[in-house]
């Protein structure tokens, strides 16, 4: 018997399996650094986060009765990028519970794969904030500058936690920061390398942007996303972030916290942004402001996490606004 | 470095997968012992036989004619008897009203003597198009004598000729192109006499240099006249072919939705189509045969072979040595749009541009999951439509709602089902969507 689907007959090597795996294979570089800056209680983590929301996928498609689509990626990539945006320093047990609110609620109860609408990673990590708010908020670790990557396992995290630089800049403004992590200028160098306290995956800028611009290489991500939030974050941090009006700093705005994380990994993700280069230019420009307003006026040091949250559910709204330009419309029709 | 033109919006690129029969020679088929006419070849009217049963025919007599609508006649391709007048089988109708002809192999081959036909008038030409039952044969199988009759409130400039090819695997043309260009270059003159214009432009993708180079020799051999035709080389990219697509690659003008090419003063004819216009013209021989490419890595020998039209499938698959045990998908026309089919007891009919047998490496079995909204399908879509939205619909069985979506300016050229990383059957969905949500 010969196959008699319909046309087209030949079709492109892409899969999804190929594009998630990729996007985890770019995260593998920024994780390896990680384990270097914070020590290898990192690694543990981030397989916990990565082998739960694997599991957690698993049982729910066998227990909703549909297939069983693990070896896709996506769940694993979930469980990376969650790992990423949380402290090097909680328990272990945080990660587990976040999988299950990122796979089992964020995704499956939704309807699985594509019909999410909010970034799966990110709302565990926003459940995980919500419920052990001390540990998400302090857990943090200092840089080690002597490669001992197995000290703090034996140690113990609680002697050595730190606060991260937003979180400094915020509550004790700028003398404080340039005290703990040196004049702006010297920061920029070590913050893009990546010895600075943060999530995991938020250490180092560049390897961020290399694998960014990997995704962009392989047409996986366009630049309009990543472009329009972090623009928007350098120029609003530059207007309303300084003391007085347009001195802020916007190169740090983009190097700290989870900027280029977000902005390269998290807003690009295909199921909850928009479609349109329009739409997906205002969508970016939206989780920047957003990100702006809550780190000058919200309650919390970091923004991104929230506001891709917050500009998540209106990917579907920004398509409908911003349709593709057709190549005649009817006569009398759109525009 | 020649400057190549193409179209600004969407298109993908497959693999070529030109290089089996790209080099290969056009090869006369030997007769068969049996012609399956299908009675309605292509779009339009069918024909009514105007033979009986058991009655004998000369190669190019006419067997069959179309009174109204946009059908065109059909002639007999060989000499023979006519064994039945039945039903055969048919790649998408299942089964067909057709005429069985018993080929008389020992007959002698016509001879088809050139003629003068610079003194005819426009009217007459067009007359002997439609008599020689010419349609475009590079796929839709449009009669080619109402192309050349546009409405009188819109005047044509330009005649455009299709040497693109943008399908994978498919080389007849550009073989034609390669072997036969004073020929298309002729054609191309009696169609600038009936639609009463000079300026002709032939584009070609650059990945068939040799019919570039050929095309353009026999253009300026072929100089003297007040006719103004020129060869313009285009970026390799699919669907350069599609009449809209090669319209503004050319031209740069679009054609609105809904609309003919005439709309924009332009009138386009595939260079196979323009030969079968020379030869009916200069030689009085109707369309009975055609140039189709046999490929695809499951048949023993590709080739690109000269049919009468009505061979059948099997007899041109014993000719080229068999198929492998590996062929998977057996497809009438290019892998992009052409139809696959379920046995190779079928004829080839005027529109067949090849005869593909993949192997299951060839193509993609991988079922489809859910869309992950990656959005390369609108990248893909050279009309500007939303595809995802469409398969969205019809899944969630709303197929009425997706004329938003531009689902009727779809022509189905698979770009979107190409690229789809979900390996969604895109196409699938926007043919489902057509039938169900029919315009009030």
């Amino acid at each position: 018997m010969w196959n008699v689907s319909v046309s087209p007959h030949v079709r492109s090597p892409e899969s999804v399996g190929k594009i998630m795996w990729t996007v985890v294979a770019c995260l593998v570089p920024p994780l390896v650094l990680s384990i270097f800056v914070f020590g290898i209680q990192v690694l543990l983590i981030t397989a916990v986060s990565v082998i739960s929301c694997m599991a957690v996928e698993a049982i729910c498609q066998k227990a909703l009765n549909k297939p069983v689509t693990v070896s896709d990626g996506s769940a694993a990539l979930t469980g990376m990028l969650m790992a990423f945006v949380i402290p090097p320093g909680v328990s272990f047990l945080i990660p587990v519970l976040g999988a299950v609110m990122a796979i089992f609620i964020g995704k499956h109860l939704l309807g699985g794969i594509g019909y999410n609408f909010f970034n799966p990673a990110l709302l565990g990590r926003a459940f995980l904030l919500a419920t052990f708010p001390v540990a998400m908020t302090s857990a943090w670790l200092p840089p080690l500058t002597d490669g001992a990557i197995f000290s703090y396992l034996a140690s113990g995290v609680d002697a050595v936690s730190t606060a991260t630089p937003l979180a400094v800049m915020k509550e004790q403004g700028m003398a404080a920061f340039r005290e703990a992590f040196g004049t702006p200028s010297e920061v920029y160098g070590s913050f893009f390398l990546g010895w600075r306290p943060g999530c995991i995956g938020e250490t180092s800028g560049l390897l961020l942007v290399l694998g960014g611009l990997y995704l962009m290489y392989r047409r996986y991500i366009t630049w309009h996303i990543p472009v329009s939030v972090l623009g928007t974050i350098a120029l609003l941090t530059w207007m309303f972030g300084g003391e007085t009006l347009f001195t802020g700093d916007p190169l740090l705005a983009v190097l700290t916290g989870g900027a280029l994380l977000g902005a390269f990994f998290m807003a690009t993700d295909y199921v909850t942004s928009p479609t349109t280069r329009t739409a997906q230019l205002i969508f970016g420009a939206g989780i920047g402001a957003l990100t702006v307003l809550i780190r000058i006026k919200g309650g919390y040091p970091e923004g991104v996490c929230y506001a891709i949250l917050l500009m998540n559910p209106l990917s579907p709204v920004l398509d409908g606004w911003f349709k593709p330009k057709r190549f005649a419309p009817p006569a009398g029709g759109e525009k | 470095m020649v400057s190549t033109l193409t179209f600004p919006k969407g298109g993908v690129h497959p693999p070529e997968s030109k290089g089996l029969t790209e080099q290969l020679p056009i090869q006369v088929m030997p007769l068969p012992a049996e012609l399956h006419l299908i009675l309605g070849q292509h779009i339009g009217a069918p024909c009514t036989p105007t033979v009986a049963k058991k009655a004998a025919v000369g190669e190019g007599d006419l067997v069959a004619d179309v009174s109204k609508g946009l059908g065109v006649p059909l002639h007999a391709p060989a000499a023979g008897s006519i064994k039945a007048i039945a039903t055969a089988a048919h790649p998408i109708r299942v089964t067909t009203p057709s005429i069985t002809l018993a080929v008389d192999r020992e007959a002698q081959p016509r001879q088809w003597t050139a003629d003068q036909w610079q003194q005819l008038t426009a009217q007459e030409l067009l007359q002997k198009v439609h008599d020689a039952g010419i349609v475009g044969i590079g796929g839709a199988g449009f009669p080619t004598h109402v192309k050349l009759k546009p409405p009188a409130d819109t005047p044509v400039d330009t005649l455009l000729l299709n040497g693109a090819e943008c399908e994978p695997y498919i080389t007849a043309d550009h073989r034609s192109m390669v072997e036969k260009a004073e020929e298309i270059v002729e054609g191309a003159k009696i169609l600038l006499k009936i639609l009463g214009i000079k300026t002709c432009v032939v584009g070609i993708e650059n990945n068939k240099p040799d019919a570039i180079a050929a095309m353009t020799a026999a253009v300026r051999a072929a100089g003297g006249d007040d006719s103004d035709i020129s060869v313009v080389t285009l970026q390799v990219k699919y669907p350069q072919g599609s009449e809209k697509q090669l319209i503004q690659a050319i031209t740069g003008r679009k054609v609105p939705a809904m609309a003919l090419p005439s709309a924009v003063g332009v009138v386009v004819h595939n260079v196979s189509t323009t030969r079968a216009v020379y030869e009916a013209v200069a030689l009085g021989k109707p369309l009975i045969e055609k140039v189709v490419t046999i490929s695809g890595r499951g048949i023993v020998k590709p080739a690109n072979l000269l049919v009468k039209i009505g061979t059948k499938v099997s007899d041109i698959v014993e000719y080229c040595g068999g198929i492998s045990d590996e062929v998977a998908k057996v497809v009438l026309g290019g892998p992009m749009m052409g139809f696959a089919v379920s046995t190779l007891d079928i004829p080839v009919t005027k529109t067949t541009s090849a005869v593909l047998f993949l192997t299951k490496e060839e193509i993609d079995t991988t079922p489809l999951s859910s869309c992950i909204r990656c959005g390369w399908c609108l990248d893909a879509c050279p009309m500007g439509l939303e595809p995802k939205e469409i398969g969205l619909y019809v899944e969630a069985n709303r197929p009425e709602n997706t004329e938003q979506f531009g689902v009727f300016e779809c022509f189905e050229c698979g770009s979107c089902a190409y690229v789809c990383p979900a390996k969604r059957p895109l196409v699938q969905f926007v043919r489902l969507a057509k039938m169900k949500a029919k315009r009030s």
